[in-house]
């Protein structure tokens, strides 16, 4: 039994305008001590799909539907009370902006032991004990000294340590990090990647990771979901994605990839803005920005099919095996040919 | 810190010029005279003179006020040079209607107005701030609805409209509240009618209540929108997050927050209206530096306005140095330096 198993989850938002479909039904589990990514443009429902499975959502204007079975219970049926005792003691979240995921009237110290006091039956000076032990984890200089600090005098990336020790402090099953490193300069991102890495080890939590940077993905995750327009449309792990992609959507992810090893004269885009989702195109989703779209994608939303020859690869697209292996081949015989003579 | 502290002071010094100056100009630009008030029907050329003598009003404006400000300085110059001791009380002069210290005049009506607008601030803040939270967190809801109808009306009703109608109701038709008057919490003056704190507090319900109407209206709308935006902030969501429960997430994470900008406003409104609140005072017929601040400028009483705007300026920049003692202190963001 996975740790965490969603089913067929869709959230839809009630607006003026209509209904926003956030997450239409989104299919997918994660097990003990792995990494998930789930990777997609701004407004995919990436980010409302973890939200919504930590029960985060605004209550009001709210519809969720599916199940988020996590240990075999249900996250989105269980009452408020079960559920706040599995928020940040079993799930734990990390936000995107570590500049205002901090309250800036508490000290650091306190917003660390509140995550402490609120889970386990301990004294204050344990609580506190704990909050150093792990501001040191997460390498904070001097920690004795700026437990007592407040937020605004810690730099973004020193927050964002902050925030991943105030998710690890009671040691969670699931961490489920949204963009944690979208915030930050590049060389804090390495930095914050390489932590997160190493406290999986150390504390054997499973991982979910949101984001937008297939690099992010490459480094961290062993599975990956791709998701365009609240619908997944690829997934597997993620050595497969990367070299036997099967949906042109995953093929422009990859394509807007920037690589240092090679003099790409031009980074391939995906033409076209994210679709509304308030009116989702008809059939595939993708087809209005595909470059290789047919009549049968407009009328026809393609079911997520296991890519075969490969194990627990699924990819949602109309286009016959044949094809997609030559169109990945030839992007990413490309790629490499690009790096070589580069 | 101290630092920061004299600097504060040495612009209210500047402030406080500016506003008496300006006090003295308009006064000097109004086409009356206050020895005409002081000779009543004896408009003869001679005792007009003798009245603008015995005023000072046949000196330059500039040395009217040089004197203005020399009975202010806690120290005076000729005393010295006289062998007397130099320390002596600020004065504010001695009033034009009815040759009184202004120092007594102030001091006896300050009491007043204090009691009504520190209990008026009492009053609107246990209306608005229970009124402001309960409609951010349900919003257009039946009493978030009724709380913005309330807002509209508070903030369009006059409170002399407020004070007439309440005095109709309650003090003339029903016999609920006293018609006006105002009676000292303690040590109530030889002769006057009533006195001591329940009296003072029966006397001043209706009054307090009208006071704080146009305050309790802006303090709602305030208030709520500050819970209302408090709430989406990203820290609220992180201490959802955490698995706190929604009362301590109100407690330790939105008020808290939310809360910063009333303690500033509160600051500044409160000290407004320790220069007078008018309306609510001679509504009232409460004797305080509103209604002695419009007697005096119906007498062309220059001495007794110019000592309520000098309370007025004085409260204000106080209670503004104040503000920002406490917001560094509740605030860790704010250092003064």
């Amino acid at each position: 039994m996975a740790l965490l198993d969603v089913r067929d989850l869709k959230t839809y938002f009630k607006t003026d305008d209509g209904i926003v479909k956030a997450v239409d039904g989104v299919t997918f589990s994660i097990e003990k001590g792995r990494t998930l990514g789930i990777v997609g443009e701004s407004g995919s429902g990436k980010s409302v799909t973890c939200l919504t499975i930590m029960g985060l959502n605004a209550k009001r204007n709210t519809i969720t539907t599916g199940e988020a079975l996590f240990k075999e219970q249900d996250l989105l049926g269980m009452g408020m009370r079960r559920l706040r005792q599995i928020r940040g003691n079993d799930i734990a979240m990390i936000f995107q902006d570590p500049m205002t995921s901090l309250n800036p009237v508490h000290k650091i110290g306190n917003q660390l032991t509140e995550a402490v006091l609120l889970h386990q039956d301990v004294t204050k000076k344990q609580a506190r004990a704990r909050a150093l032990e792990l501001l040191k984890a997460v390498g904070i200089p001097r920690a004795e000294r700026r437990v007592d600090d407040y937020p605004h005098q810690f730099s973004g990336g020193m927050r964002q340590r902050v925030m991943i020790a105030m998710a690890l402090i009671n040691d969670p099953d699931l961490l489920i990090a949204d963009e944690p490193t979208t915030a930050l300069d590049v060389t804090t991102q390495a930095q914050i990647l390489n932590l997160m890495n190493k406290l999986q080890e150390e504390f054997g939590s499973a991982i979910i990771i949101i984001t937008h940077d297939l690099g992010v993905v490459a480094e961290t995750a062993d599975d990956v979901l791709v998701m365009y327009a609240a619908e997944v449309v690829e997934q597997g792990p993620v050595n497969q994605i990367f070299s036997r992609p099967h949906m042109p959507y995953t093929w422009g992810l990859l394509g807007s990839l920037p690589r240092l090893d090679a003099e790409t004269e031009r980074l391939v885009q995906i033409t076209g803005q994210p679709p509304s989702l308030l009116r989702p195109p008809s059939g595939c989703r993708f087809h209005p920005r595909c470059p290789y779209v047919m009549d049968v994608c407009k009328q026809t939303d393609p079911p997520l099919k296991p890519v075969t020859g490969d194990i627990d690869h699924y990819a949602a697209c109309h286009l016959d095996e044949e094809t997609k292996d030559r169109e990945a081949t030839k992007l990413l015989a490309g790629m490499v040919a690009e790096a070589r003579t580069g | 810190m101290i630092r920061y502290l004299i600097r504060r002071l040495l612009w209210a010094l500047v402030l406080f010029f500016a506003v008496t100056v300006v006090t003295y100009v308009i006064f000097f630009l109004i086409p009356a005279d206050p020895a005409q008030r002081a000779c009543g029907q004896l408009q003869t050329q001679q005792c007009l003179e003798q009245a603008h003598h015995f005023l000072g009003l046949d000196r330059p404006v500039y040395v009217q006020y040089g004197k203005f400000f020399g009975r202010l300085l806690p120290f005076d110059v000729n005393g010295l040079a006289h062998g007397h001791s130099p320390i002596k009380m600020p004065s504010l002069g001695i009033s034009f209607a009815n040759r009184q210290q202004v120092n007594s005049i102030v001091g006896g009506a300050a009491p007043v107005t204090a009691s009504l607008v520190f209990g008026g601030a009492v009053t609107w803040l246990l209306i608005s701030i229970p009124i402001g939270i309960l409609s951010a967190l349900r919003p257009r809801s039946l009493l978030d609805r009724g709380a913005m109808m309330f807002v509209l009306i508070g903030i369009s009703a006059h409170p002399v409209w407020i004070g007439l109608i309440f005095l109709y109701l309650f003090a003339f038709k029903v016999h609920i509240f006293p018609l006006g008057e105002y009676c000292n919490m303690i040590n109530p003056p030889v002769g006057t009618s009533c006195g001591g704190p329940v009296q003072w507090f029966y006397h001043l319900i209706l009054p307090w209540i009208t006071f704080a109407i146009l305050f309790a209206a802006l303090y709602v709308r305030m208030i709520r929108a500050n819970v209302i935006e408090t709430l989406n902030e990203d820290y609220v969501r992180t201490a959802r997050a955490k698995g706190a429960p929604e009362s301590k997430v109100m407690r330790s994470h939105v008020l808290r927050n939310a809360m910063l900008p009333v303690v500033t406003m509160l600051g500044m409104d409160i000290a407004l209206g320790l220069g007078g609140a008018i309306f609510t005072e001679n509504v009232y017929d409460l004797p305080g530096l509103g209604r002695v601040l419009r007697l005096s400028l119906d007498n062309f009483d220059l001495p007794t306005t110019q000592g309520i705007v000098v309370f007025g300026t004085v409260a204000i920049i106080a209670f503004n140095l104040i503000v920002d003692l406490l917001y560094a202190a509740i605030d860790p963001r704010i250092r003064l330096s």
